[in-house]
């Protein structure tokens, strides 16, 4: 089909990203061009580079979150190579659904729903049954010393650190195939960052490819097999 | 990933006559609906949003364009073909819409019968179906009412007794009970209280998660549309100017407009 090593379940292909502000008179803010990468099982790449130097805008344009301006995201999704940035939406959420998990710094709540039902989500949107998921949630929630009062309570109120966990165990449920890490471990204490890269270890183990954005050098030496400096191709017009 | 079709929509667009002269409240909209897929279509009042919702459910023709939906057989027959709705009966119409459509109205007075019971409301439509044995159809609006959060115990109480909140949830059971395919909704959560609301969005994001409804929801507010749909439309004076995965849109948002718009939004 093309010359993609079937090894690689990522890869993007001269990726690039400006900004156009149009309430600022059509300000452009160039991010990144001329990105290459290759990601396959097992691995953990952690993308580098200074605060603002465009990581997270990375991160997001390979879930299909920020359009790329130009240049191509391709994923392996079903044993097929498709282009996210050209793919229908609702392709995106299939490949999101079964291919791609994505751990953001932010919890978005919804009202009412529980802790435990946030984190059995994506199982029960795989078809799993609401027992078996909820039970899944739990073992989740427990492994990441989540107190079991707070797992019937909607997120909204909980510390930076407790929201943090539960969208942990929400991202990494259904063991995607790629996983996307947007500073995981940013509020975290260090008892539960070592239990975060374990969990990253396992992944990595059972073949998750993983793009991770690590602030906490101590963590990002521990999960890493490579690095990618997104400074080095920051694109100045 | 190849389901058929559900609604197709080619250049659809409807024109208002103002002092002699057209003046097209919408114009040129195209896009194709999938079962389960939610739309959201966003845009400040005027934009056009409301009109191409009654364009889509047939309760306005349109002046330019065509709306395609995929008719269910109705007897046994296996016919899964795309219909224009332009060139449907009056009577294949009034089917479609009591049977497999739901029309959620902003204003729940509108979407209810006011001079019958909340009960009589939700029965109606099975009724519609042919449903004629009265313990079934008791049973079955019971369990609707419940499923929709409302005390059965009202089930003989008239609408105009039951909350706003109440009312909007009635209307809610009234148009699923009859599993249709395809719902759409104008604006279904204006109006209410803040935690009304949360309950409500709730209870849509569970009910179309679980029957797989396909819905377009029109809304001003993109906290709904974040929440309910995975698809979006921003639509100003009557066209759409960007369209796309919802995360996408109200996070990258390309157009100047939908920049605006996402930009104005005042977050608690």
């Amino acid at each position: 089909m093309n010359e993609t090593p079937m090894t690689a379940i990522l890869e993007t292909l001269a990726l690039s990203k400006t900004f156009t502000l149009h309430g600022r008179g059509g300000l452009q803010l160039p991010v990144f061009a001329g990105i290459d990468l290759r990601v396959s099982p097992g691995e953990c790449l952690a993308l580098t580079g200074h605060s603002g130097s465009g990581k997270s805008s990375l991160l997001r344009c390979l879930y299909g979150n920020y359009a790329a301006s130009s240049g191509d995201v391709r994923i392996r999704h079903e044993g097929q190579w498709m282009s996210l940035t050209t793919a229908l939406p609702r392709d995106v959420f299939e490949v999101r659904r079964r291919t791609m998990g994505y751990v953001s710094q932010f919890l978005r709540v919804i009202p009412r729903v529980s802790t435990l039902d946030i984190v059995a989500d994506p199982l029960r949107r795989l078809g799993v049954n609401a027992e078996s998921a909820r039970s899944q949630a739990a073992q989740w929630l427990t492994r990441l010393n989540l107190h079991e009062h707070l797992w019937h309570l909607p997120p909204a109120t909980f510390s930076g650190g407790e929201q943090q966990r539960v969208n942990i165990a929400h991202g990494m449920i259904t063991s995607p195939a790629v996983l996307l890490l947007d500073e995981p471990t940013a509020s975290l204490d260090a008892d539960n960052r070592r239990v975060v890269v374990e969990l990253i270890h396992a992944a990595r183990a059972s073949g998750s490819a993983i793009v991770g954005i690590f602030h906490d050098d101590e963590v990002r030496e521990a999960v890493a097999t490579r690095s990618f400096d997104v400074e080095q191709h920051r694109n100045s017009l | 990933m190849n389901a058929p079709v559900l609604l197709s929509v080619r250049g659809a667009g409807k024109a208002f006559v103002h002092q002699g002269q057209p003046r097209w409240a919408c114009r040129d909209v195209s896009f194709d609906l999938y079962p389960g897929e939610v739309l959201a279509v966003v845009g400040e009042s005027g934009s056009g949003k409301s009109t191409l919702l009654r364009l889509l459910a047939a309760r306005h023709a349109c002046d330019a364009g065509s709306v395609h939906y995929d008719v269910r057989a109705e007897s046994g027959e296996q016919s899964s073909t795309l219909m224009d709705l332009a060139s449907m009966s009056e009577a294949r119409l009034r089917w479609l819409a009591r049977t497999d459509w739901g029309f959620v109205e902003q204003h729940a007075r509108d979407g209810l019968r006011m001079n019958v019971s909340g009960g009589a409301n939700v029965g109606e439509r099975l009724m519609a179906l042919g449903s004629r044995h009265y313990g079934n159809l008791r049973r079955e609006t019971t369990a609707w009412m419940e499923r929709v959060e409302l005390d059965p115990r009202r089930i003989d109480d008239l609408p105009a007794t039951y909350s706003g909140g109440m009312q909007q949830r009635l209307q809610i059971a009234r148009n699923l009970v009859t599993h249709p395919r395809l719902v759409f909704m104008d604006e279904p959560t204006t109006g209410l209280d803040v935690s009304v609301q949360a309950r409500l969005l709730d209870l849509l994001r569970e009910l179309v998660d679980q029957l797989q409804l396909a819905a377009v929801v029109v809304t001003h507010d993109l906290a709904v549309a974040r929440l309910l749909a995975q698809r979006m439309l921003v639509m100003k004076d009557g066209v759409v100017v960007e369209q796309g995965l919802t995360d996408r849109v109200l996070d990258d948002p390309q157009h100047p407009y939908t920049q605006l718009l996402v930009s104005s939004v005042l977050t608690p």
